[in-house]
């Protein structure tokens, strides 16, 4: 048992009891019951939760499974810093605002299971537990790269006669500045 | 598509019956309570919100019965091999067991969902014709039960104005039973979420108990007979067909109807769970039982890798190949239970388990185990419970695939078809075997060396070498690996394994190996084993799908996973 890290369930019972806290808000606005405005106050109080537990935190060994598109969800939370990182200010968040959806029956299952995730997410806190975002993956391990084939064909050069020098008859006719004293061939291959 | 079906049918058929049964009996108790004259003037006050509630009520009733069945391992395993003569499609909803109880628990959420949000409604509408003073019929409904003369017989529950619907749910049998019990399964459900079972089992495990209050919450939920409808004697009397309009003059000496009288439906949760839960005591029982058999240790051997292999035995233990058995070392923890593969053949005169260092409690272990205690840790074993390997040799073909420590019940089986070569039994049904190893690190490969190598020698002196076909895939390698093997290319035999059979590099390519095996054998059914990863499983689902022909007389591949 040593291992657990009880803040993985708090994260997950926080996020059911936001979703019943919805839940029950939605019934009790829709019916129109008796003091229905805790109903209006549990569906803002239920997203309000569901919003800050969406993002899952980083385990502490190995790697750890986002939830889908909680990318831009972890940024926001994020920016609270200690505020979200801490789980003793989460234990008391989430008690206080559990209380005021006590005060009707179609809320007060969400009120008993976010006051169960706060305990938990106080037992989390006492055992040194944080929330960190998680990382985003590391670059995939570099492909071993293609062996490319040897070149087939030759390097371009032009064709054998393009690479031969001017003949002599261009170069008498064109009036050469040099003259050689003995003929002199290209040696070109 | 119609390769999965030919597989899966008779799952399907199940499934298809189960949604059947749950739908019939909802509208069945819907159009009871929605229609039926004994409720009419519960549903006066109550609308269709009572029917909704009842329905959903009845469809959680047969849902809980049916939670508790596929996790009797003990009864599975004993059906499992009752019907070894059966069809292999008609086992293997059996292996699905968890599935299955996964697929009933969502039902059940549902339900609760559903039944919940009706009663929320029914005690609102409730409470209020409790308050109103109107002279409506709900009111007088409301009313009844302060006439004295007819004894308690009351419809609301809400018995005066002063009552609020938290009041009447904390102090009826009903709402405080319900509430406990809901709570209970909301944490049973965040706790087996996959993410928290994975990584932090024993959380999972022992919230889970919490099942014990949800059931014993349910079968008290309605013995405060808080539904009511019109008893028969009343409703001879004033039916309320006759009397329903003349409301106002119940009272009256000279009407015909009398006010009419309720009684409660008696409870009926406790007749749908008392089966199943007397099943399970009987499973928990003898998993007791049979753990507290004596398990003598008879060989500790620590291999690389940090595994373990422990070899016992115990009086009347008696396996099947790839059978799997439950754990508990009372030094290390009071009550946890693991499950592990055997990884012994069942010719031999032990049984044995590796353990590979996966978290907490198997750390522990290895570490005491490592430290030459005397007396050496207790242990205690459950089972030997049936799982899907047991079917391998039923096939022509086998392709068993192991995913590291995924290996281990086929190592049981190739230890068995050892020893089976060995006694020259020649019914066996396997012609040719294919088995691919896939690991990430070589240290793990040297538990099964000696194995390997023994079956290497075997297979060439029976001249048996085409028989077993292995290939070992070694996926965690680097550069340093690797041109190692290319220097040593020309060795006759693998420089990391010493066996005749080179290791490959990286992962396999299946459908090149789906392929060939389809070309080599295009009349067999093909049986194709995995315990591993579920994307590798995924991968060979589809291969499965790919390359078994449509035509049954064909190559067939039939896909069977593992996991725990």
């Amino acid at each position: 048992m040593g291992q657990i890290e009880w803040a993985m369930w708090a994260n997950e019972q926080a996020l059911a009891s936001g979703l019943i806290l919805v839940a029950g808000g939605i019934v009790a606005t829709v019916g129109r019951f008796a003091q229905w405005y805790f109903g209006a106050y549990s569906i803002a109080a239920g997203a309000l939760v569901c919003l800050l537990e969406y993002p899952r935190g980083r385990r502490r060994k190995g790697s750890t499974m986002e939830r889908c598109g909680q990318k831009y969800v972890a940024a926001a939370v994020k920016l609270f810093g200690p505020l979200t990182r801490n789980y003793y200010v989460r234990a008391v968040l989430h008690l206080l605002l559990s209380v005021p959806a006590g005060f009707l029956l179609a809320t007060i299952l969400g009120t008993v299971c976010l006051a169960i995730a706060s305990v938990i997410y106080l037992l989390a806190a006492i055992r040194g537990e944080q929330w960190l975002p998680i990382e985003s993956k590391p670059k995939e391990r570099p492909q071993a790269e293609d062996i490319k084939p040897p070149p087939s064909n030759p390097p371009p050069r032009p064709p054998a006669e393009a690479r031969k020098k001017p003949n002599e008859d261009e170069v008498a006719a064109g009036g050469n500045p040099q003259v050689n004293p003995i003929p002199v061939t290209d040696e070109v291959v | 598509m119609g390769n999965w079906l030919v597989n899966h049918w008779f799952s399907v058929l199940i499934l298809v019956v189960w949604i059947g049964l749950n739908v019939f009996l909802f509208v069945q108790t819907f159009l009871k309570y929605e229609k039926s004259d004994e409720y009419y003037y519960t549903r006066e006050i109550l609308g269709t919100a009572l029917a909704v509630a009842r329905a959903s009520a009845r469809c959680l009733n047969f849902n809980s019965m049916l939670i508790l069945v596929p996790v009797c391992r003990n009864l599975l395993s004993f059906l499992r091999g009752t019907c070894s003569f059966c069809n292999r499609t008609l086992r293997k909803p059996l292996d699905q067991n968890l599935t299955f109880h996964k697929l009933v628990a969502y039902a059940i959420c549902i339900f609760t969902a559903i039944h919940i949000i009706a009663h929320l409604f029914n005690f609102e509408r409730y409470h209020t014709s409790q308050q109103a003073k109107d002279g409506s019929l709900a009111s007088v409904l409301s009313g009844l039960s302060h006439h004295e003369k007819y004894g308690g017989s009351w419809l609301n529950p809400f018995q005066s104005p002063n009552m609020t619907v938290l009041y009447v749910t904390f102090t009826s049998i009903a709402g405080l039973t319900g509430v406990i019990g809901t709570v209970a399964l909301i944490l049973m459900v965040t706790s087996a979420m996959e993410f928290i079972r994975r990584h932090y089992f024993e959380l999972f495990w022992f919230t889970h108990h919490l099942f014990i209050v949800y059931f014993l919450c349910l079968a008290l939920h309605g013995f405060g007979r808080i539904v009511r409808g019109q008893t028969k004697d009343s409703m001879k009397e004033s039916h309320p067909h006759k009397c329903a309009q003349s409301f106002e003059k119940w009272d009256h000496h000279d009407s015909h109807c009398r006010p009419p009288q309720f009684e409660g439906n008696p409870p009926e949760s406790w007749k749908w769970i008392v089966a199943p839960v007397i099943l399970y005591i009987f499973e928990r029982i003898l998993r007791l039982l049979r753990s507290q058999q004596r398990v003598m240790i008879t060989k500790v051997v620590m291999h690389p890798s940090k595994v373990l292999e422990l070899q016992m035995t115990k009086q009347g233990f008696s396996m099947e190949v790839g059978q799997y058995i439950f754990v508990k070392c009372p030094s290390i923890s009071l009550l946890e239970w693991h499950p592990f593969t055997l990884t012994s053949a069942p010719e031999e005169d032990f049984f044995s388990i590796h353990v590979r260092a996966a978290g907490d409690w198997t750390e522990n272990l290895i570490r005491a185990f490592e430290q030459h205690h005397s007396p050496v840790p207790r242990i205690q074993v459950d089972g030997p419970f049936g799982t899907v390997s047991e079917d391998v040799f039923q096939y022509e073909v086998a392709v068993l695939v192991g995913a590291g420590i995924g290996v281990t019940p086929f190592a049981s089986i190739l230890k068995s078809i050892w020893y089976k070569f060995q006694r020259a039994d020649h019914n066996l049904k396997i012609q040719k075997i294919y088995f691919y190893w896939i690991c990430r690190e070589t240290g793990a490969f040297s538990w099964f060396n000696d194995l390997m190598i023994s079956l290497e020698q075997e297979m060439e002196e029976l001249g048996k070498v085409g028989f077993l076909n292995y290939r070992l895939f070694l996926t965690g390698w680097d550069s340093n690996i690797a041109g190692h093997a290319a220097l040593n290319f020309d060795k006759a035999t693998d420089i990391l394994t010493g066996l005749k059979q080179k290791t490959y590099f990286g992962r396999p390519k299946w459908e090149n190996e789906f392929s060939t095996i389809a070309t080599a054998h295009p009349k067999s059914v093909v049986g194709v084993f995995l315990c591993g990863p579920q994307t590798l499983a995924k991968n060979l689902r589809k291969c499965c799908h790919r390359y078994s022909s449509l035509d049954p007389r064909k190559v067939q591949f039939y896909f069977n996973k593992e996991n725990f």
